[in-house]
């Protein structure tokens, strides 16, 4: 049979499936939401050190005078001003430990401050004013936030203060003074211009994700439902080829896949300020790559499935440990190592990769070879498993 | 290619699934124009020998030629010639009638023009031209029928196979389809195969019928014929009616030498077919014998069912409204002790 031939009728097939598809308003509109709800899920459901805001905390002040002065009064005064400006913390009042591990026990606030009676009598005695932070055990990860942005701001305080006292002991200047307390600075850099953004991190991700789930999901569910349904039989039993069947099937899979990628590229850009520095061809053509490396699978699942029912669970058992180990959401580094290696055997591994690498950090092709590589042998090794277990399938 | 009036013709055709012999060893011909039925009950065998037929199976042995070409060998070619009308529909709910008949007339190649005006021809042909834009899950289920049959027209195939065509349709749209598969097979001189396990549906359409069971074609003739098959022996078919009807009163005719089957209709009616001239004496001296008040007896007209009776020992319904393994069936007689015994 004419490969013009086969192409003709699979273009017809993915007509037919896109015209479908498009008859439903609720589809189309969930084909914008879905890639939407994703960006926004895992956009933002991670804490990360400057998006906490409003979190409650409490301060107790236990600092007695000394001959008139409260340094600890001081202190939280400067804490407030600071909190006003970023808004990062409620602060509250609390009388001190017990009453603030009641605060906590009742989920009231996040955290404590505890200014000790001794604070003053300390600091003017030439010694280190302790300060006691109060943490939230059963939630490790806000409490992870909420103790590096105090021991920050505490810090930056202490400079202050102590480049006061250097100023009024020593006489030196206070634009000197932080160069005599902390000799040694840091500077962060990219090497794109702008501040990272978590959402740089997730979009390239999302979109390769997206193009394998309508890929994984789409193509077992298209034909396994016509085979419960009875209307593949209509094709087979037409002189048409079962290549221009998949093939046709595989095309409006794939064009809702990239239909999909283009939304959360747009609203990536658009909503969430997201930027490009790659080049837009190259992702586009690690899209087709992704597709390329995805088809297999989906055609293996639907032969190895004889319904729509069992497609579906083998799918959804394969799709999951793609989502999270492939450092689409969290990033592959932080896993522990056994399950980097996991990681390692997942084609999403690379697409999300590359595509990051050409999205964000402007990377060429050049960058992004050994990922084109992995993806185009995945590609090859699953077809061959799965062309023949195809055409088995379709001869029961 | 046989240059004859052969449109199908298959020797020991077999398909077998795993330890099950859905068809077995079946062999008959199919005459060009004419429309053949094959009828039995559900899991005879009927749709697995169309799906072979129509290509969509691989035969287990045996071979089949389908306006001249072999199923297994030739499968592109079968396939040009045929149209399948299956017992799900084949159409895309959400698509209109002609988007539907354009995608499939698509697949076969035709070109545009010549589509275009197949297509109005056809819907013109089952009355359904101001539909043609609507989508296919507005109709009701006798249109979406009207729609699938000329779907399987759009090539314009020699032989049209249809696996219970009228399966789930009400009495009014039954008729339609009946019609418009005459129509089909007298305008267009179309071979027809059809399976069915509605006896009335062989009865009215079919030019030759072959009787289906456990995968075996039992008989194969006209309907008159397979009739008079039976009436024309000394089988006589006698109905009683018998108020005070119980099981021992059922096994004692059943051991009667004579009598070839029983069937119970309900709780006070009995159908017996029997052999031999003196027959109704035996049957009525044993059914007095055990007591059974006979109030009215019928001698009936033989129908396709009591063929289907007489040839497999039970009734077409019986399977029909159970799973389809062997082991399932009735005894010998097809009389079931579960079959509605008080």
């Amino acid at each position: 049979m004419g490969v013009r031939r086969v192409l003709r009728h699979s273009a017809w097939i993915c007509w037919k499936d896109l015209l479908e598809f498009s008859r439903s308003k609720l589809r189309l509109v969930m084909l914008v939401l879905m890639p939407l709800f994703m960006m926004v899920m895992v956009g933002f459901i991670f804490p990360t050190g400057s998006t906490i805001s409003h979190t409650p905390v409490a301060i107790a002040n236990q600092d007695l005078t000394v001959n008139g002065t409260s340094l600890g009064s001081g202190f939280i005064a400067k804490l407030e001003a600071v909190n006003n400006e970023t808004s990062m913390m409620d602060l509250r009042s609390a009388t001190g430990f017990d009453d603030i591990k009641t605060m906590i026990q009742d989920g009231k606030i996040s955290g404590g401050v505890i200014v000790p009676s001794n604070f003053t009598s300390e600091l003017l005695a030439g010694r280190q004013g302790r300060i006691t932070l109060v943490t939230d055990q059963s939630n490790p990860q806000t409490s992870a936030t909420v103790q590096a942005v105090l021991t920050q701001v505490i810090g930056e305080l202490g400079s202050q203060f102590a480049a006061n006292n250097l100023n009024h002991t020593y006489n030196i200047s206070l634009q000197e003074a932080p160069a005599v307390l902390m000799p040694y600075s840091v500077q962060v850099r990219g090497i794109v211009p702008g501040s990272t953004n978590y959402f740089e991190f997730v979009a390239p991700g999302i979109m390769a994700m997206v193009v394998m789930m309508s890929l994984m999901t789409g193509l077992p569910h298209a034909i396994s439902y016509e085979k419960d349904m009875g209307t593949l039989d209509g094709m087979l039993v037409a002189p048409t080829s079962r290549w221009a069947i998949i093939l046709g099937k595989v095309l409006a899979q794939s064009t809702r896949g990239m239909i999909q990628g283009a939304i959360i590229l747009l609203l990536a850009i658009v909503l969430f300020g997201v930027v490009i520095h790659g080049s837009i061809l190259l992702v586009v053509l690690l899209i087709l790559l992704t597709v390329f490396s995805f088809v297999g699978l989906g055609i293996l699942i639907t032969s190895l499935a004889d319904k729509e029912e069992t497609a579906t669970m083998v799918m959804m058992t394969l799709m999951f440990p793609m989502m999270f180990l492939s450092g689409v959401m969290f990033p592959i580094q932080q896993m522990p190592s056994f399950m980097q290696t996991v990681a390692g055997f997942l084609p999403l591994t690379y697409a999300a990769t590359a595509m990051r690498k050409v999205m964000v950090l402007g990377a060429g092709v050049q960058a992004i070879t050994p990922e084109v590589i992995i993806l185009t042998v995945f590609g090859i090794v699953l077809l061959t498993v799965a062309v023949p277990m195809f055409k088995r399938a379709m001869n029961r | 290619m046989i240059m004859s009036d052969i449109a199908i013709s298959t020797t020991g055709l077999t398909k077998k699934f795993g330890d099950f012999t859905a068809v077995d060893h079946v062999s008959f011909e199919v005459r060009k124009g004419e429309i053949f039925g094959l009828l039995g009950p559900n899991g005879a065998g009927k749709s697995t020998a169309i799906r072979m037929l129509s290509t969509l199976s691989i035969p287990t042995e045996g071979s089949a030629t389908v306006a001249g070409f072999d199923v297994r060998k030739e499968d592109g070619k079968v396939r040009e010639h045929i149209g399948l009308v299956s017992e799900k529909m084949i159409m895309y709910g959400e698509l209109t009638a002609r988007e539907n008949l354009l995608l499939f007339g698509k697949l076969y190649d035709i070109p545009k023009d010549v589509l275009d005006k197949r297509i109005a021809k056809l819907l013109g042909f089952v009355r359904m031209e101001k539909w043609a834009d609507h989508r296919i899950d507005t109709f009701s289920t006798g249109m979406k029928q009207r729609i699938n049959v000329i779907r399987a027209l759009v090539n314009q195939p020699e032989i049209l196979f249809l696996d219970e065509p009228t399966l789930g349709l009400d009495p009014q749209s039954s008729a339609e389809i009946r019609e418009l598969i005459r129509r089909i097979n007298i305008e267009n001189s179309t071979t027809m195969v059809l399976t069915t396990h509605m006896m009335g549906d062989a009865d009215m359409l079919c030019n030759r019928i072959g009787i289906m069971d456990r995968g075996k074609i039992v008989a194969l003739d006209t309907s008159t014929n397979l009739k008079r098959s039976i009436s024309g022996s000394d089988v006589t078919l006698f109905e009683f009616e018998i108020p005070n009807l119980d099981a021992d009163i059922v096994s004692s005719v059943e051991s009667l030498k004579s009598v070839s089957s029983v069937i119970r209709g309900d709780a006070a009616h009995i159908k017996v077919s029997s052999v031999g001239n003196d027959s109704f004496d035996t049957l009525v001296d044993a059914l007095r014998k055990n007591g059974a008040q006979i109030r009215t007896v019928k001698n009936l007209e033989p129908t396709l069912e009591d063929v289907f009776l007489h040839i497999t020992g039970h009734e077409v319904r019986d399977d029909a409204s159970k799973t389809s393994t062997p082991t399932q069936r009735g005894g010998p007689h097809g009389w079931r002790p579960n079959n509605r015994v008080r």
